[in-house]
């Protein structure tokens, strides 16, 4: 618990920086940047977990527990994200999402 | 009587079908020949068994034959109503079978020679043994529904037979014509099948001809338009007899199904199928002649009386022997018809119904001959038209003979088998109705007329300038001739009153003198008439052609009929039936469905764009979507 | 003291998201990526769960900006400005978010949180202890779960960042 500071600053904080990710996920054009943007996403979501923990219920550890498995799946994630775009590169020697659409119609 | 016996006669043939047509390739054509032949006689030899056995042994019981039914049931649909698969003996099936396995066996032997060297050998005997069998079938049938199935198969394998030469664009359009005519008279048959099986509740023959029976006499219970609704049913049920028997105004058919080869014509188009339709009123008789006071009956004898006469003249004009012979086929069947509509049940009334499969069986064997004579001559000549034949008699001495016999017989000469069958129509004829008498005895004169104008042109008149001599057909084709011309000859002397009649109790039969000398007489002004006119080259026959005028050219034209069916279905039906029918489809019916799918196309060719295949643009719609539903049900459902 | 130190973590954080979301350079998107981070890994300081800033720090700031740098480097330039998106786009996008955010930050001020007074500071122990136990409100399950998780994704990147050509090689 943070003094002086209520739940409200802290979860429109929080907010703030998740659209911040979705606006980044939409408007990128570069998959290193849209996994940014997913970073972004993921830590607005962590410490929403951590405040509500501390703010709310302070005796369980739930909101803890699962910023520490968020944080283990991220690292998941990047690295899987990492070794895709460095497969892409190789094969097509661009990570532009322009080039990957191989899913259109 | 040993019912696995009865059930091979019909499955031979099946097996003989089904080895010829799956190994059709890899059977020599000299092989399936002989195994088509060696089936058949195996079936023949069967049926004269089962005959001697029946007609002799154990078909007799207190004076009358009783029908003897092995049968199974196949499909239930009420208490009573139910479809049965199995054989029905009584003395006209078995007649029936006597004629079928005859005929059928001589035509084999016969084709042996007559196809041989052609490319589809194998599938001719395949087809004929299909045929055979469903031949089998109807006439062992014991029950409409049974009947309808196998009428059915011949009509197909007919079809199969008729554009057999499937490279002739006219033997593809006789086919057809056949085809689609038979059917359309089925359909009647098919009507007529349901009507009696609502109404009577049963299909079964022996329930149906129980002249004490319930389904009989419930005919009262309902009517329709002034009839009983089972004289309706037998009225349709004869539409299909008549389709199948070429009777007027069906009779269109036959004529055209001599594209077929001749055994073939001998076979299917004279001796068997085309009696199917006779065999079926007299299958039905008591129905037809307790339900109402026989009314329908009497239909049967007018349209039969009609179609003898209108055959005969067509038959006159005509110059392809092989038409000439079909219409005197139809001419002759019109006559068993004739004979069955003025017939009665009981002893002596009972007459025309035994003078007509009497007929029947007679008229089997001395047209199959003829038609058979017809073949050979056209196997010798190459050609079906009169005016390419004569003097033939001293090139192909058998055929001559026999085709004398068999002339001979058809005209009603004694003693031969037209004589006595012929006799006893008259005679009954004679009883009923003195109108129908005068036009069967004319038709009685035309028929021995017309036989004999083409039996001149063909034997005697001068040599036509033929290409190579014509000669004698080998002995295969020889040797049925012979058997048939036996037969012919001497089928007349079977007391047949004694195994058939209306109410299966033996009928003695009489000569009526009177009409018999008068009927021969008829016979002999035929022949003389043809002699005077055919025997030399003479110009009378032009100048009666002339002096009669229009009706030498409306019976050289067949009377129009086919022109008045192609009016029918070309003007009046595709024109204004079909053709707007099918504007409506396609502009309408299609166009709803051509523009439901082009606009889908259109519409999807707009929104296609929004599948760009990023999924940054989904996630866009996606964050949209939901902040939609979120400021929906959270903001506006919740106030 | 504490809430001045707040707001300029909030200041740090929003400011430069906003700025790694919009640099036309690979590298210093990643490197405000990094600030922000940290200064998460800072409020978790002042929030008194030492060991998650601790993970953030290393795992976050550590682990995962150095991978991404990594693969920055592997498949740019340095020198190589991003494409943007349309200007419009960008601006529907935005318009998009400042209207979830409105919606986000409406409802959570209209929402009535029970707070609970405490100054409890929770120690490692303590997390370790919920992390392993298996008893009621144990995370014993999870973790190995998630064990298993960052093993398969592990032979999972090695597999696909290997690709096709290296293991040509192998055959």
């Amino acid at each position: 618990m943070i003094e002086d500071v209520s739940l409200y600053e802290i979860l429109t904080v929080t907010s703030i920086l998740f659209f911040i990710g979705v606006y980044g996920f939409i408007t990128r054009k570069n998959l290193i940047s849209i996994l940014i943007s997913v970073e972004l996403l993921l830590n607005a979501s962590v410490v929403n977990f951590v405040a509500i923990n501390k703010y709310l219920y302070p005796d369980v550890l739930q909101g803890v527990v699962f910023s520490i498995f968020i944080i283990a799946v991220a690292a998941a994630e990047t690295a899987l994200a990492v070794a895709i775009i460095i497969n892409l590169y190789r094969q097509i020697s661009s990570v532009e999402v322009k080039d990957v659409e191989t899913m259109k119609y | 009587m040993n019912y696995a016996e009865i059930l091979l006669i019909p499955f031979i043939p099946l097996a003989v079908f089904l080895v010829l047509g799956i190994f059709y390739n890899r059977i020599k054509p000299a092989v399936s020949g002989i195994i088509g032949v060696l089936g058949l006689l195996i079936s023949t030899l069967l049926s004269i068994k089962v005959a001697y056995q029946y007609f002799f042994v154990l078909g007799k019981d207190g004076g009358a034959y009783q029908a003897i039914v092995h049968k199974t049931a196949w499909m239930n649909f009420t208490e009573t109503l139910r479809i049965d698969m199995g054989v029905l003996l009584d003395p006209i099936s078995i007649m029936m079978l006597l004629v079928v396995s005859i005929v059928s066996l001589m035509v084999h032997i016969y084709s042996r020679g007559y196809m041989k060297g052609d490319p589809g050998y194998t599938k001719f005997f395949a087809f004929l043994s299909l045929f055979t069998f469903s031949m089998y079938g109807l006439v062992l049938a014991t029950n409409l529904f049974q009947i309808y199935i196998f009428w059915e198969l011949v009509g197909v394998s007919s079809y199969l037979l008729i554009g057999f030469y499937y490279t002739k664009p006219s033997a593809v359009a006789a086919a057809k014509k056949a085809f689609i005519v038979t059917r359309f008279a089925d359909l009647g048959f098919l009507i007529g099948i349901l009507i009696i099986g609502f109404y009577t509740g049963t299909y079964d023959f022996e329930l149906l001809n129980d002249p004490q029976g319930s389904p009989l006499l419930s005919w009262a219970a309902s009517s329709f338009f002034g009839m009983s609704v089972l004289s309706w049913g037998l009225l349709l049920i004869f539409l299909g007899g008549a389709g199948k028997s070429a009777m007027f105004p069906l009779h269109i058919w036959l004529p055209d199904a001599m594209e077929g080869p001749t055994p073939v014509s001998a076979l299917i188009h004279a001796a068997t199928m085309v009696v199917a339709g006779v065999y079926l009123v007299a299958r039905l008789f008591p129905m037809y002649y307790f339900v109402e006071d026989g009314i329908i009956l009497q239909v049967v004898a007018f349209v039969g009386a009609f179609s003898a006469l209108f055959a005969a003249i067509i038959a006159i004009t005509q110059n392809d022997i092989k038409r000439v012979l079909a219409y005197s086929t139809m001419s002759q069947l019109a006559y068993m018809m004739l004979a069955l509509g003025v017939s009665g049940y009981d002893g002596e009334a009972g007459l025309g119904y035994m003078a007509s499969m009497f007929h029947l069986f007679t008229h089997a064997m001395f047209k199959a001959l003829l038609f058979l004579c017809a073949g050979s001559v056209i196997h010798a000549v190459h050609s079906n038209y009169l005016k390419d034949m004569g003097g033939l008699r001293k090139h192909m001495p058998i055929t001559h003979i026999t085709f004398l016999i068999a002339a001979l017989a058809i005209a009603g000469i004694p003693p031969l088998a037209g004589f006595w069958s012929k006799d006893e129509i008259l005679a009954a004829v004679y009883e009923k109705d003195m109108l129908l008498y005068t036009i069967a005895l004319l038709v009685a004169g035309l028929t021995a007329f017309y036989m004999f104008r083409i039996y001149f042109g063909i034997f005697w008149k001068k040599d036509p300038e033929y290409a190579t001599t014509p000669h004698e057909s080998p002995a295969t084709m020889t040797i049925p001739l012979i058997i048939l011309a036996i037969f012919s000859a001497l089928a007349g002397f079977v007391p047949f009153g004694q195994y058939i009649s209306a109410d299966r109790i033996a009928l003695d039969v009489h000569i009526n003198v009177p009409l018999a000398i008068t009927a021969v007489l008829m016979g002999i002004a035929g022949i003389g008439l043809a002699w005077l006119f055919y025997k030399k080259e003479t110009d009378l026959p032009d100048r009666l052609a002339a002096s009669l005028g229009k009706l030498y050219t409306w019976s050289y034209h067949k009377f129009y009929i086919d022109e008045v069916y192609l009016f029918v279905t070309r003007k009046v039906l595709f024109k204004r039936v079909a053709e707007p029918a099918a504007k409506f489809d396609r502009q309408v019916v299609d166009g709803t469905m051509v523009g439901i799918g082009n606009s889908t196309v259109r519409t999807s060719e707009k929104i296609k764009a929004m599948q760009s295949g990023k999924v940054q643009d989904y996630a866009m719609a996606f964050v949209a979507g939901v902040l939609v539903i979120v400021i929906f049900f959270v903001y506006y459902l919740t106030q | 003291m504490e809430r001045i130190i707040f707001y300029i973590l909030a200041f740090v954080i929003i400011a430069f998201a906003v700025a790694s979301v919009n640099s036309r350079r690979m590298l210093r998107s990643v490197v405000y990526l990094a600030f922000v981070l940290i200064s998460i890994a800072g409020f978790f300081f002042l929030i008194d769960y030492n060991l998650l800033a601790a993970i953030q720090l290393t795992v976050y700031a550590g682990g995962i900006i150095v991978l991404i740098i990594f693969s920055v480097l592997l498949v740019h330039h340095i020198e190589m400005r991003l494409e943007m998106a349309s200007i419009a786009k960008r601006i529907t996008t935005a318009v998009l978010c400042l209207v979830g955010m409105g919606v986000f930050i409406y409802t959570i001020h209209s929402f009535e949180f029970e707070m609970v007074e405490n100054t409890k500071s929770t120690t490692t122990q303590d997390i370790g202890d919920r992390l392993l136990s298996y008893g009621d409100g144990g995370f014993i399950l999870p973790f190995e779960v998630i064990s298993i998780l960052l093993l398969a994704a592990m032979i999972g990147a090695i597999v696909i960042a290997k690709g096709t050509k290296l293991m040509d090689k192998n055959s």
